[in-house]
């Protein structure tokens, strides 16, 4: 019986094709790998499901074990967010054409070099960067790479970055700079926040040096919490030749202004939030821009995607500019590294950015502060709650529980019992705050939807 | 076109399919809509959420915000959907027959694609509480068990968003281990050889170690010899592919693993070429500490153009303190999260791309051990099929002519006698199948040691009539190549455009990766790159 997805597998047919071999059998054909190196036994794997309706019932009773945001009310977000994904955006990144395939060339796979150029092009007037390279596996790859970059630019080995990140993304950073060898290693500085829980700008010219390669600074902050410096820190980075990287999320430039403007000479951030579902984390997605400039362009470890020529006057096509540079083209000696990457989530970013124009990010910023506004009002008015770090935050902010009376993994647990996922517990990674939450509120929840939670921690924590 | 005598010919008197790519003459979306069109409308704030805060602006400082728009386009929803659609359409994307060497094309099924994006899988949040994922949880924890017995090793992991990230995830662990050990700075070089994939020996750079890269022999692999020269205590360890893109199976490997662990160093087992030796070899029984299997490559999952992905790194006891968390772990049935002992903390954020994981774990119910060992049969069968009628077509010849005997699931090609003879290149010829609607094969990795290499992959999905075609391609083109090489040289003639112009794409002046830079270039230095929409 022939198996679905292996054509030749109906019967005979591998006979006929062994034939024209001249090998007697399939075994000789595997006469390179010595006897000693074959395994010794069949595979024991879970019995085959044969039958799309077997397979497809026990995947469908597998996955609903869980409990998603659209079965709940979900406050979570800290470096993840769920955002509305319009429907188009699926239907056109689930297209078998660069769903299913690998590349083709420039010429034949050139809907797929197009799209993957209005992704950098749009993301580029959003950011008002001039140079964007492909994606990266995620926003705290994209930081690390550019610290890397920043490094190799300044021949400095040291960098700075905020307390307030996100630690998953701090632990990737970690990993980006450290080195096998000592003299390679980058080092990594810490600036603390002030009691407004931004950047310390204080600590941080206190840091500065000549052997600083880079700033890294984010807006909003982890926190949620809009940083109105990143010019003053641009201009004090300037002063000791450091570079400075802005850690942002796109979808927040519609209405906060864009690290180009703010002379950030680098920007990384997500694409998640740009028409990417979060997938249990497996939405996540990273972005690395910058100006224009040789100095950026050269130090790039991307692919990247520019208009050219071709063999006919006047037509239009898209190219690899700088491949020399990456792995592919010079291995050890090219820019870090890489590889396949979620080049897909480029295609979904473009459609969503195109969907949403100016006025779709406006209003989608606006929505948020407001909606985001009316959460914490509501949410201070609890007894026992308290909202840190005051106003001027996009999306996120900081709930107090020190005064709940119940441990927050408790309050989390009550929540979840009626339904509703409670914002990301930032006591593990931040005790200096004490019982804190992260909650974060989107475009996606109504004032109903807001109202159930206060009204539902009023309960909890009565 | 029709008839033999049009340019280029025919392909209907050589029995080939008469292909021609879709072609729109599509503009770039920036170009595209007009003012106060749109694409999607914001849900507005309710009455209350309104008046409690009226003054959006006021709620951003005042130098934070954003003074002018994006100059995005502006379309209906639509024009959206149209655009891309059509950019799809300009996409061969696999409609044909791709052969794509390394990367072991496969059947994406359907179903598992269609279970990974219910609700229950797109709309999960990463720090969900375990309680509220045991669905994901349970998958990623039976995708783990299936590997382990594919390879022997003792534990995976699904952070990596590549192969690629899962070389590097291996670079960082041998930091960890040697770190532990004492001996970080002095053992900082890692081994590879030139046919391993550029990622072992660039990710071993990026984590900070020395590169040792070991020549061939004329039998295709390193000597032993060679590696025994490299192995010192300095050695942090080794990392390579086997059997190699040459199709070439290094039957001295175990003496190899031995002669690093000898030296105190660690193996490091690159499964980038895992189709043709699924349930023949286990990475572990072949001494290797750690390997990595690519999910979409020979696990059925979508490879998407270049990801998502996801790098499956896998390894033996002794390393399971080094990995990246979170673990997941099964305790009676249920499911939570910890974090290894002396972990190397995270490579990428989360426990990796969880649609991909199911769609593997899917891929490996529906093929079962039978069907694994099947599908290794079947590609291992394909590829000596058709080497058996690629190596009597004039201008082709296979790397190493002197190893007679079989390969593995694919083999590197030269074309370099049909270069010598008619002036057509590997490019030339890859341009001009796609002309028949055969999706672009693959050359080589850098270097290339093969002159003017291809490097066809049949795979199991593949059928033999699908096969026999891509062979007729072939044979016509570099038949072509000879009669009237012309026709090669200047391909694609049926494509979306004609072939591209990469000279100028490393000069600051000729690169545009945005449409604002191409804009302000062409203001610049109007001559530089093309100016009008794709026609013909």
């Amino acid at each position: 019986m022939g198996h679905p997805y292996m054509a030749n597998s109906a019967p005979g047919l591998a006979e006929e094709m062994l034939a024209q071999t001249g090998y007697a059998s399939v075994d000789e054909l595997f006469a390179q790998v010595p006897p000693e190196h074959r395994m010794k036994r069949p595979l024991e794997l879970p019995e085959r499901l044969g039958s799309e309706a077997a397979l497809r019932r026990h995947l469908t009773e597998l996955v609903g074990r869980n409990t998603s945001c659209e079965d709940a009310l979900s406050f979570l977000g800290a470096g993840t967010y769920r955002h509305h994904v319009p429907a188009i955006c699926d239907e056109i990144a689930g297209r078998h054409e660069w769903l299913t395939s690998v590349w083709g060339t420039p010429a034949s796979d050139q809907g797929r070099f197009q799209a993957w150029f209005e992704y950098s092009s749009q993301l580029g007037e959003l950011l008002d960067l001039e140079f964007v390279g492909l994606p990266v596996y995620s926003w705290g790859c994209a930081a690390g790479h550019a610290l890397r970059m920043a490094a190799r630019i300044t021949g400095r080995s040291k960098v700075l970055v905020p307390r307030v990140l996100d630690p998953e993304r701090r632990a990737v950073i970690g990993n980006y700079c450290a080195s096998a060898q000592q003299s390679r290693q980058i080092e990594i500085e810490t600036v603390g926040f002030g009691p407004d829980g931004r950047l310390d700008i204080a600590d941080l010219r206190a840091r500065l040096s000549a052997d600083v390669a880079a700033v890294y600074v984010e807006n909003p902050n982890y926190f949620g919490l809009i940083e109105d410096q990143v010019a003053d820190v641009v201009a004090a980075a300037a002063a000791v030749g450091a570079e400075v990287i802005a850690g942002v999320d796109p979808l927040s430039l519609g209405v906060l202004a864009p690290p180009g403007e703010l002379g950030a000479g680098l920007a990384v951030g997500t694409v998640q939030t740009l028409g990417v579902h979060m997938n249990g984390g497996g939405g996540t997605g990273g972005f690395i821009a910058s100006r224009d400039e040789e100095r950026y362009a050269r130090e790039y470890p991307t692919l990247q995607v520019s208009i050219c020529d071709t063999t006919e006057p006047g037509q239009r096509g898209y190219g690899i500019p700088l491949f020399a540079q990456t792995s592919y083209g010079a291995r050890e000696e090219g820019n870090d590294w890489t590889g396949n990457s979620v080049y897909l989530w480029a295609i979904a970013s473009a459609a969503y950015m195109a969907a949403m124009g100016p006025a779709g990010f406006a209003e989608i910023g606006t929505a948020i502060l407001q909606r985001g506004q009316y959460a914490a009002d509501r949410l201070a008015a609890v007894p026992g709650l308290a909202v840190r770090f005051g106003p001027g935050f996009f999306r996120e902010f900081v709930v107090d529980f020190a005064a709940a009376g119940k441990p927050l993994a408790q309050v989390d647990a009550e929540l979840r019992a009626r339904g509703i996922f409670g914002g990301a517990d930032l006591s593990r990674a931040f005790p200096e705050l004490g019982p804190c939450a992260l909650y974060c509120v989107t475009e996606t929840h109504t004032q109903a939807d807001i109202d159930r939670l206060a009204d539902a921690l009023t309960e909890v924590i009565r | 076109m029709t008839g033999a005598d049009s340019f280029p010919p025919d392909a209907a008197h050589a029995g080939l399919r008469r292909y021609h790519a879709a072609r729109w003459d599509e503009l770039t979306v920036m170009e595209l809509g007009q003012p106060g069109r749109r694409g999607v409308l914001i849900p507005p704030a309710e009455p209350a959420i309104a008046a409690s805060a009226a003054d959006a602006a006021a709620l951003i400082p005042e130098r934070a915000r954003r003074a002018r728009p994006p100059a995005l386009p502006e379309l209906s929803e639509w024009e959206v959907l149209r655009h891309y659609l059509r950019l799809s359409q300009q996409t061969l994307g696999m409609m044909g027959v791709s052969l794509f060497g390394t990367c072991t094309m496969k059947y994406n099924p359907a179903v598992s694609a269609s279970v990974s994006r219910l609700p229950q899988v797109r709309e999960m949040h990463p720090l969900q509480h375990p309680d509220t994922m045991q669905g994901l949880l349970e998958i990623v924890c039976r995708l783990d068990l299936a590997l382990r017995e594919l390879s022997g090793m003792d534990r995976f992991v699904f952070q990596p968003g590549g192969g690629a990230d899962a070389a590097y995830t291996h670079a960082c662990i041998t930091r960890a281990y040697h770190a532990a050990r004492g001996e970080l700075g002095q053992r900082d070089e890692i081994i590879t050889t030139i046919q391993a994939h550029p990622c072992n020996s660039a990710t071993s750079a990026a984590a900070g170690f020395k590169v040792i890269t070991l020549p061939l022999e004329e039998n295709g692999y390193p000597s032993l010899r060679a590696l025994q020269a490299a192995l010192s205590d300095r050695t942090a360890a080794l990392m390579v592919n086997n059997p190699d893109d040459m199709g070439i199976y290094n039957p001295e490997i175990t003496r190899w693993v031995d002669a690093v662990h000898e030296a105190g160093g660690l193996c490091f087992y690159d499964h980038a070429n895992f189709n043709g030796v699924m349930g023949k070899v286990r990475a572990a029984e072949l001494g290797f500490d750690a390997c990595m299997f690519m999910l979409h490559k020979t696990f059925g999952a979508p490879k998407a153009g270049g990801g998502p992905a996801v790098g499956a790194y896998g390894c033996t006891e002794r390393l399971v303190p080094y990995l990246p968390g979170p673990l997941v772990v099964e305790q009676d049935g249920a499911f939570t999260l910890t974090e290894p002992a002396d972990g190397i903390g995270r490579v990428r954020e989360y426990l990796g791309n969880l649609p991909q994981v199911l769609i593997a774990y899917a891929w490996v119910r529906a093929m079962g051990a039978e069907g694994i060992e099947e599908a290794s049969d079947l590609s291992v069968l394909a590829s000596n099929y058709m080497d058996a009628q690629l190596v009597q077509i004039r201008g082709v010849t296979r790397s190493h002519p002197q190893l007679t005997g079989p390969r593995m699931e694919m083999v590197r090609y030269s074309l370099e006698t049909l270069t010598r003879e008619t002036g057509v290149t590997a490019v030339d010829v890859q341009n001009r199948m796609t002309d028949f609607g055969i999706d672009a094969f693959w050359l080589s990795h850098e270097p290339w040691l093969v002159p003017e290499p291809f490097t066809p992959e049949a795979g199991e999905m593949w059928s033999r009539e699908d096969i026999d075609e891509w062979i007729g391609v072939l044979w016509h083109v570099c038949q072509e190549a000879y009669e009237t090489p012309e026709v090669v040289r200047s391909a694609p003639h049926c494509q979306v455009t004609r072939r591209v112009v990469g000279t100028g794409l490393d000069d600051p002046l000729g690169w545009a990766t945005t449409w604002r830079a191409y804009q302000r270039k062409q203001q610049e230095h109007p001559a530089v790159p093309a100016a009008a929409p794709g026609t013909s």
